[in-house]
């Protein structure tokens, strides 16, 4: 599955507020006490909890100092000894944190287990741990939070340090013989000194919210010294009368501590764009080594004709849809994944999808599962399954007409089952859900259903819990599941790609044994051309989101006639390969499905395009009963053998 | 079905190797070391003091006699390892000293003072887990997959201003909302039940504001798995998804990182039971603290880090009944 991030708002805004907030507490700092520092210790006895007026904003205290002049006025004193705790915290931890490369093994391990343990206790009780040594008042305050901030930046500049030992140019200078306190004076140092020094700027708030608390509390400035926290203790004795003497210092608080640990947020860089990698993949195929072209000959011989009689027989299509398309939004226009793609699977047909990775395989499989979900959109002419047409964005026909009929096997089996639930019970809820049996009966039902994938020992596999299965089981459990109900249909989802070999087999032979056992269709999808062939009665060959052929897949090997499938064909490597002879590629990259230029999207890697390829998109047309091909100039068999030197591939001759 | 199949799978052990013992055996450790780190530390603070402990807690006014004699009953004059010892002996016998100034028994204050700091611990978890699951999730479901970018904005922006609010603030505006402006609840005291419930909201939100912001990270994170997808391809109610395939899944890792804005939990009772002037474990420090009682600030300091320790204790517990892999991912 396509997974889509998308680019995140620049964090302008973010930058210019909290310099702003940074510039003006910095203002505050410098000039705040030559300014103000007069009015606010101007007591005035016989106008004491002055409400606020034009004269004092923030009202007056108890013995009638101006609340605002104070507040503005205190601003040094508490963002000087936020830096002083910052400075003790980040010094000494980073020396601890980088410095701790230097030890041998033993002393690493301790001072490293020291460190977790001194993280998980909340930076305020150390702070009054320290605090109670040293005393209240504002050297234990410091003191206090600058010591609780040591195991942060300890272990912080320790994760740096060691990601910055294990790159490469440390490496080459370790290779050097450069020493270790070298090594992290001149290379890991620098290199991590950014992330640092912003981190640190967000621990000045940090610490300047923790002071002004031990100051809140009497443990930190005493008067008639007094920063924000002191302040607002003093308010807070009013708060009934005078409630904004308490709000004013909380409020600088506040905004202070934001400050800094936005800047500390903000500057870190901007996120990576993430791009739609998935659609613009690499060009080259992934390929399984393991099953050869030669494979493709041994096709058994009834499948062309299976095909042709299961499209052409009168009966309606399990599955029908008209004019598919998806699209999803990209950072310059929505990014169509699948387009104008119509598709019948009869029932009991073994239908094959193929293409490059982004070809819109996974997505086509989603969307005929109406598992697709927003952003995506999608849109369609004509959905019908098993009879009934099938309404957009219907959750409830969704689930009456897919709940028991139609299951999906998903790519990665180390994912696809939930990893906190039983086997059983995982199997069992379907049948619960959709036909509301008891849990007994169901989780019964489960172990039956395990049995018959071959699953051995299922009483007691179904009470384990998925990573206790083994990836061909896990696969096994997702086929048994579809079985809960009474598949009509199996979207299988590359279900074979992330298993090694003889399990692919094994896998592949318990779909077909399912789909002959319970007369249910299969869709698989693969990248991987031999394992289609050896399974399907029909592929469908996908590119930039279109169906380009349509093809039984005995004619598949002989008789492609899209240039792009005869491509993908030469790509699948021959056991005779392996010695030594490079892999045929297609040149080029897959289009890039945010702009597809008009004409048909293979036009560029093409090597029999001419101006009607690049101008004209074909449309799908029958070639020969049941044989399609969307192109302008469809391949015959005959021109196999002369195509040109610089055609689609390749080193080597075509089969 | 070929035999090869049959073959194959028999293959796969079905061994059910059961991994709680060890995991149990290890959760012990990490709680005796984390008790030991937390005895030692608190026996260290007299020590370390500079000066005579006794003389500055009785100020310098105090007759020579009696500093002697309090020297004495704390046992200052012996060799440190007789102190720790002696000091291990007391906090197994429930012994932790007396106050200097009063001479009550340290564990008797402690007991009389405790009962409110664990309610509002209590009462603060319980308010935490609930509130920033319930927000993370909700959050989380609307937005996934980049829907909804302005709501997610404005999520990410509150939350964030709101999870830098230090507590004591939140103490402050709740009394003037709630006891000065809206004048419906007391503003301090203690009241029973009533009187807890600021302090305790007053601790709990910006764990809250914090601790959904992760939760709603690994609901995006938990909603793009595969195995939600099977749930999705199964049909199920949505309802069922979220809680009964997603939560789990979600609360383990958020709970493994979340678990130390839970520990601070503790650590703002301190501050919190000040500003409401709540009597419990928190004031009681402060004001050892401030009078420079030190056997009653070792043993409240005791206290609230062992609560700390069994916190942390408490989470795993729940992180690994919740995600039996992570007694896998444990060992």
């Amino acid at each position: 599955m396509a997974k889509l991030s998308f680019v995140r708002r620049p964090r302008g805004v973010t930058r210019y507020v909290c310099l702003g907030l940074l510039a003006a507490l910095a203002f505050l700092a410098l000039f705040g006490r030559t300014i103000w520092g007069a009015q606010a210790a101007r007591s005035d006895p016989i106008r004491p909890l002055e409400p606020a007026s034009s004269a004092h904003i923030l009202g007056t205290d108890q013995i009638g100092r101006d609340v605002l002049a104070r507040v503005l006025n205190a601003s040094l004193l508490s963002v000087e000894l936020a830096v002083m705790a910052a400075a003790i915290g980040v010094v000494i931890g980073v020396t601890i944190g980088v410095g701790q490369a230097v030890l041998g093994p033993f002393l690493r391990r301790l001072l490293a287990s020291a460190i977790m343990i001194s993280l998980a206790f909340p930076g305020l009780l150390l702070a009054l741990l320290v605090n109670a040594i040293f005393g209240a008042g504002p050297t234990g305050a410091v003191l206090g939070v600058g010591i609780a901030l040591i195991p942060a930046f300890a272990r912080f500049s320790q994760a740096l340090a060691s990601s910055a030992a294990g790159s490469e140019y440390v490496a080459a200078a370790r290779v050097l013989g450069v020493g270790r306190v070298r090594i992290m004076v001149r290379h890991i140092l620098p290199n991590i000194a950014k992330p640092l020094l912003l981190t640190a700027l967000g621990s000045v708030g940090t610490s300047l919210v923790g002071i002004s608390a031990l100051s809140f509390l009497g443990l930190g400035v005493q008067p008639p010294s007094y920063d924000w926290g002191e302040l607002l203790q003093v308010g807070l004795q009013v708060v009934y009368v005078r409630p904004m003497s308490a709000i004013g210092p909380g409020v600088m608080i506040v905004l202070a501590g934001l400050a800094f640990n936005l800047a500390g947020e903000a500057f870190a860089g901007s996120h990576p764009r993430l791009s739609v990698g998935e659609f613009t993949g690499t060009a080259r195929l992934t390929r399984r080594f393991t099953l050869a072209t030669s494979r493709l000959a041994n096709r058994r011989p009834d499948r062309a004709a299976d095909a042709e009689e299961l499209v052409a027989s009168a009966s309606p299509a399990l599955l029908s849809v008209r004019d598919l398309h998806v699209a999803f939004p990209g950072r310059s226009g929505p990014v169509v994944a699948v387009r104008d793609v119509d598709l019948a699977v009869m029932p009991g047909e073994r239908l094959g999808v193929v293409g490059e990775s982004g070809s819109g395989k996974t997505t086509l499989a989603l969307a005929l599962a109406c598992l697709l979900e927003r952003p995506a959109t999608w849109r369609w002419r004509e959905f019908t399954f098993d009879g009934e047409s099938v309404k957009a964005d219907s959750q409830s026909a969704y689930r009456r007409l897919f709940g028991t009929r139609l299951g999906f096997v998903f790519q990665d089996p180390a994912n696809s089952l939930n990893p906190a639930i039983r086997v059983g019970p995982q199997l069992a809820e379907l049948r619960q859900v959709h036909y509301g049996a008891s849990r007994a009966e169901s989780r019964r039902m489960a172990v039956d259903r395990l049995r018959e994938v071959q699953i051995p020992n299922p009483e007691i596999r179904a009470r384990q819990y998925p990573h206790e299965f083994s990836g061909g089981m896990r696969q096994r459990a997702m086929i048994a599941s579809g079985l809960m109900g009474s598949p009509r249909l199996l979207i299988a989802d590359e279900p074979t790609t992330a298993l090694d070999v003889t399990v692919q087999a094994h896998i592949l032979r318990l779909l077909e044994r399912v789909s002959d056992g319970t007369g249910a269709a299969v869709l698989l999808i693969s990248h991987d051309i031999s394992v289609v062939v050896s399974f399907c009665h029909r592929v469908l060959v996908m590119y930039a989101g279109r169906v380009v052929e349509d093809i039984p897949s005995d004619w598949l090997v002989s008789r492609a006639a899209h240039p792009y499938t005869r491509a993908l064909i030469q790509a699948v490597p021959d056991i005779d390969d392996l010695a030594g002879q490079s892999l045929a590629t297609i040149p080029g990259q897959p289009p890039n499905l945010e702009n597809l230029s008009t004409g048909c999207a293979f036009a560029a890697r093409c090597a029999f395009a001419d101006d009607k390829c690049r101008q004209d998109d074909p449309r799908l047309t029958v070639l020969a009963g049941p044989h399609s091909a969307a192109c302008w100039h469809p391949r015959t068999s005959d021109e196999l053998a002369d195509e040109p030197a610089d055609a689609a591939t390749s080193n080597r001759s075509a089969p | 079905m070929s035999a090869v199949t049959g073959n194959a799978s028999a293959g796969f052990t079905t061994r059910r190797r059961n991994l709680w013992p060890a995991f149990v055996a290890r959760r012990l450790l990490r709680l005796v070391i984390g008790i030991v780190v937390v005895v030692t530390a608190s026996f260290l603070i007299m020590q370390l003091v500079p000066g005579d402990p006794v003389r500055l807690s009785l100020g310098p006014s105090a007759p020579f006699s009696l500093v002697e004699q309090r020297r004495a009953d704390l046992g200052l004059d012996d060799p440190l390892i007789v102190q720790y010892l002696h000091y291990w002996k007391g906090v197994f016998g429930g012994d932790l000293g007396s106050s200097i100034l009063t001479q009550q028994s340290v564990t008797s204050i402690i007991a009389s003072r405790i009962g409110n700091t664990v309610t509002l611990v209590a009462i603060a978890l319980g308010l935490t887990l609930f509130f920033s699951v319930a927000i993370g999730v909700t959050v989380g479901g609307l937005t996934h997959n980049g829907r909804r970018p302005r709501l997610l904005g404005a999520y990410r922006i509150v939350a964030s201003t709101l999870n830098v609010v230090p507590e004591y603030l939140y103490g402050v505006a709740l009394v003037v909302i709630f006891a000065v402006t809206l004048k419906l609840l007391p503003v301090a005291g203690d009241d029973g039940f009533k009187s807890l419930i600021l302090p305790s909201l007053a601790i709990s939100l910006a764990p809250i504001a914090g601790l959904s912001r992760i939760v709603r990270v690994q609901t995006e994170e938990v909603l793009s798995q595969e195995y939600i997808q099977f749930a999705r391809s199964k049909r199920l109610p949505a309802l069922r998804i979220y809680l009964r395939h997603a939560l789990p899944n979600l609360l383990t890792s958020a709970l493994t990182v979340g678990g130390i804005l839970l520990g601070v939990l503790v650590a703002s009772t301190v501050v919190v039971e000040n500003v409401f002037a709540l009597p419990g474990l928190g004031s009681t420090v402060v004001t050892a603290i401030t009078q420079r009682d030190y056997p009653l600030a070792q043993g409240a300091l005791l206290i609230l880090g062992g609560s700390v320790v069994l916190v942390n204790l408490i989470i795993d517990v729940i992180v690994s009944l919740l995600d039996p892999r992570s007694l896998m991912r444990d060992s």
